[in-house]
């Protein structure tokens, strides 16, 4: 437990020494990030001991707040969860020391630092707080110190309003939260969380938790119509930030979800039910919303939201399962979602820093500007690559084993007679669409960045980033490909994980997934080494090659680079395809006549929730309001009076 | 189980080009020509092996990633699926869904390779086959769940095995019969044939995978043929052991029945493809949306 509290204490006061240091020092950053690093090791430290001894680590001390107890308990589920955040915290300071040095940011760096390590503090108490308050306390403090990562560069107007809409989402959550946790207060008769299995459903009451609790803890998580503040707050955050928010912080709220259905003894089947239908439209709409963005940081945005899909579908499958009471369902879906917060927490910190890397030497975001990128910063082109290739849910690496998880439960439901199973069945076409959805986004990102012509002198003059930022990278990257290649080391841990969740769910012979995961491993192996060794031949064969030719142009002499397929060209038929749900606008790109004047074409997907449906209907309200209030307050000092005297009679007669 | 691999793995590499030889004389056929020899995949593979090669200058190791992995995907893939009555050498719980995203990494490298060469044709090649693919993925998992749902089982062994003759018999054979279909169209899509691909010409604009591959040359072109056969034989495999699940005592008249059985469907493709023009391309993801609903009726029918 000493473990876990130090690594909570030094990470929240990781940038604290660095506010009395020298403004444009590098002293303040780099005890940060030994901080940032002893805290994330520290917590590891922990998670270790979890795993190794078995037991959850439970501490309580009193707390002078009525209904409130100091209650630390990490046990393996939580673990799953501090586990990535770990690992992403740790890659995102070292990064930072060059990506955002304080030497090139004296007026926002320290401030940064300061609430970087808040936001990794808060994440680590709220995924082992025992107690509501404790826990509303670090989601508060998670949630404010948030809003300051993202509007680090304030003086953006960009960043200002992606944090205004995410303090305002954020805070509409906690509203929920409250709720949801005084009706669990009456349920259990305490603040502090009850054990596992141990809350009977009541009808009405638990419905209102459950349903308060997927509000709440949804529009953390972003599952779609909830996600309105996610895609522009990550775009708009450093990268190493966004890595921090998009990997890890959105995941507090598939935790929440997560722990807070671990109470009840019996489930519904509608809770499960509905979160199959938000996962399969999240996944479905985030890939599809992804392919439209020409803003890459925006695009990984819309990711997140898709992965969290899938994370939902694994764990809508879990809670299905345990309706049904069939343990299988529970252990492969609770057991994929959770696997899926970890490789996700990996890959996509991965894809954030590596995009990272290829906007600093850039300088823009948009996808239409990049192009062979790879000759420029072939590393980071490596590392992008297999960050693509895990979040497109391919073998050999480690998003594949959670989807597997994922789909080897709705196959194991089909063979069975399961009551109620057509709504486990339909998950697996919606994965199979997703996942080719994904695979369609990467390859235009990584096509349309690494690969190619430059499009842009901005690409001509790029540089490969730096060892400091390239490293956290390999290293996300190794683990990335440690899980893929070896699953079969992580299957016990999360057996305990599910244990921690649903007993009942032990109660099997777990052979078949652990069988499975090394035979996966055996294959991932064999494709790695076949590969390798074919490639080489290959490559031994270069001295065949004749030098110097171009690309062949089909007999067209003078191609040059803007011919190139675009972005926006490639994903243009699947965009289509959805237009029913995207609504691109879509600007010129007629051209008429015999002799065509010059024609500019241009394309954008606006979010469907935010900017067509809430910021419409908001700015329809305040208009209403507006006038309203200029109808009222006209200025005529006869009105006033009559309101007076109108407040007097109603006052008089009510009380008569 | 080396013995089962290797008997395996020779099969596919030895017999997997015949299949192309054999279209092509059955559309030779149709169009009343006399055709080139049936073998000649195989003097093409040779002969490419010793070739040297142009790379653009605007290519990356990318680009020969593509055709490797385009390779050794159908390779791995086909240990996992029975071929006949010869059991799948490796097989385990679970192994259909890495055999289909198996083909998906191959799928996601031949395109990065085809963008790799910054040609607008080759984007357009790799934007419609990664586009196409996300209509027919769910397909292959309406149709896996079919077999799953008939036969209890969780590998492609299982789901490919002895429950299929008695499914055919028993009331499932409506259903069986739609996925078949369904299985087929994907077969063609997947292996670019027509009416969805024009396998015969690189350079009109409506073409998918040959315009991906068209900067390839040399051992890395003779990659992606031979990785093209390969992946007709093993897709066809699927539709082959769904469609003529009878199993006799001896083991080489089982061979023989399977290799017949592919040789049927190369000239069943042979055949659909004198028949039939290429389709337009938008009415490409029409045609695979209908074949989807035709797996979910098969579903239904299984689940009713």
């Amino acid at each position: 437990m000493s473990w876990l509290l130090t690594a909570v204490a030094l990470a929240g006061l990781s940038g604290v020494p660095g506010l009395f240091m020298n403004r444009y020092g590098s002293g303040g950053e780099r005890i940060a990030c030994a901080l940032i690093v002893a805290a994330a090791l520290c917590g590891l430290g922990a998670v270790v001991q979890v795993f190794y001894d078995g037991d959850p680590l439970l501490l309580a001390w009193s707390w002078k707040i009525p209904g409130a107890a100091f209650i630390v308990r990490l046990d393996a589920l939580a673990a799953f969860f501090l586990m990535p955040l770990c690992l992403v915290a740790a890659a995102g300071a070292i990064y930072g020391l060059t990506y955002m040095a304080q030497s090139h940011h004296p007026e926002n760096g320290r401030q940064f630092r300061l609430f970087y390590g808040l936001v990794v503090a808060a994440v680590m108490l709220v995924v082992c707080a025992g107690n509501s308050l404790l826990f509303l306390f670090a989601w508060e403090l998670m949630a404010v110190s948030g809003f300051f990562l993202i509007t680090a560069d304030d003086q953006l107007e960009e960043a200002r309003k992606a944090g205004f809409v995410y303090l305002a989402a954020s805070h509409t959550g906690v509203l929920a939260l409250l709720a949801m946790f005084v009706l669990l207060e009456q349920g259990s008769g305490s603040f502090t969380f009850p054990a596992a299995g141990l809350l009977v459903a009541q009808g009405g009451s638990a419905a209102a938790i459950f349903l308060l609790g997927l509000f709440g803890f949804g529009l953390k998580a972003g599952l779609i119509p909830l996600h309105i503040w996610l895609p522009a707050a990550h775009a708009a955050a450093p990268s190493h930030a966004s890595a921090l928010l998009s990997g890890v912080m959105i995941k507090t709220g598939i935790y929440g979800l997560t722990r807070l259905t671990s109470f009840f003894c019996e489930i519904p089947f509608w809770w499960g039910g509905s979160l199959l239908a938000l996962g399969a439209l999240s996944a479905v709409f985030g890939v599809v919303l992804a392919l439209a963005q020409h803003d890459i940081k925006r695009l990984l945005a819309y990711h997140s939201v898709e992965n969290i899909g899938i994370i939902a579908l694994g764990l809508g499958m879990a809670l299905v399962g345990r309706s049904l009471g069939e343990p299988l369902l529970v252990m492969l879906g609770l057991g994929g979602a959770l696997l899926h917060v970890v490789n996700h927490g990996l890959f996509k910190s991965l894809l954030f820093l590596s995009v990272g890397s290829v906007v600093q030497a850039t300088g823009t975001r948009d996808l239409s500007q990049y192009g062979g990128l790879s000759k420029h910063q072939p590393l980071t082109a490596l590392l992008f690559l297999g960050g693509a290739v895990a979040i497109s849910g391919l073998p050999p690496f480690n998003g594949f084993i959670s989807e597997w998880l994922i789909y080897t439960g709705v196959f194991s439901s089909a063979g069975k007679d399961v009551g109620g199973g057509i709504a486990i069945l339909l998950i697996a076409p919606v994965l199979a669409l997703t996942g080719a959805l994904a695979l369609a986004c990467f390859v235009k990102v990584f096509g349309m960045t690494f690969l190619g012509h430059p499009r842009s002198d901005a690409v001509v003059q790029a540089k490969e980033a730096p060892a400091l930022m390239l490293a956290p990278m390999m290293v996300l990257l190794g683990f990335c490909a440690w899980i893929g290649l070896l699953p079969q080391t992580l299957g016990p841990l999360l057996l305990k994980a599910v244990g921690d969740w649903n007993s009942a769910a032990l109660e099997m012979p777990t052979a078949m997934p652990l069988q499975s995961l090394t035979n996966i491993s055996v294959f991932a192996w064999v494709l790695l080494l076949t590969c390798g060794l074919l490639f080489w031949w290959l490559q031994r064969r270069r001295h065949h090659v004749v030098p110097g030719l171009g690309t062949w142009g089909c007999g067209y002499q003078l191609p040059n680079q803007r011919m190139q397929y675009s972005a926006g060209s490639f994903a243009d038929t699947i965009v289509a395809l959805f237009r029913f749900g995207l609504w691109t606008r879509r600007h010129g790109g007629q051209a008429g006549g015999l002799f065509p004047a010059e024609e500019h074409f241009a394309c954008h997907t606006p979010d469907i929730v935010l900017d067509r449906a809430i910021l419409p209907a908001s700015s329809g309200i305040s208009w209403l309001f507006v006038r309203l209030r200029s109808w009222v307050q006209n200025g005529l000092l006869a009105f006033y009076l009559l309101y007076i005297a109108l407040t007097l009679i109603f006052f008089l007669l009510w009380f008569m | 189980m080396i013995v089962g691999i290797l008997i395996h793995l020779l099969l596919l590499l030895l017999f997997a080009p015949l299949l192309a030889g054999i279209i092509a004389r059955t559309k030779a056929l149709f169009a009343g020509r006399r055709g080139q020899p049936v073998l000649q995949l195989y003097f093409d593979l040779l002969r490419l092996a010793r070739k040297g090669s142009v790379i653009s200058k605007t290519t990356t190791w990318v680009f020969a990633a593509g055709p490797v992995i385009g390779l050794v995907v159908p390779l791995i893939a086909a240990l996992m699926l029975p071929f006949g009555t010869f059991k799948a050498p490796l097989s385990f719980d679970g192994d259909l869904i890495l055999f289909v995203y198996l083909f998906a990494l191959a799928r996601f490298f031949t395109a990065a390779a085809a963008l790799d060469t910054g040609s607008s044709f080759e984007g357009m090649g790799a934007a419609r086959e990664v586009t196409f693919s996300c209509l027919a993925e769910p397909t292959i998992m309406f149709a896996l769940l079919v077999l799953a749902k008939l036969s209890g089982g969780l590998s492609l062994d299982v789901l490919l095995g002895d429950h299929l003759s008695a499914s055919w018999r028993g009331g499932s054979g409506p259903a069986l019969g739609l996925i078949l279909v369904c299985l087929f169209v994907v077969l063609l899509v997947e292996n670019s044939r027509i009416p969805f691909d024009d396998p015969n010409t690189h350079l009109e604009l409506t073409m998918i995978h040959e315009v991906m591959v068209l900067d390839h040359s040399g051992p890395a072109f003779g990659m992606i043929l031979y990785g093209a056969a390969l992946k007709l034989m093993v897709l066809g495999t699927l539709v082959v052991n769904l469609a003529l699940p009878w199993a006799t005592p001896w083991w080489a008249l089982n061979l023989l029945l399977y290799l017949a059985g592919l040789v049927l469907l190369a000239m069943l493709i042979g055949i659909v493809e004198s028949v039939m023009a290429r389709l337009r391309l938008v009415r490409i993801p029409q045609v695979l949306i209908g074949t989807t609903l035709i797996s979910v009726f098969a579903l239904v029918l299984v689940l009713r």
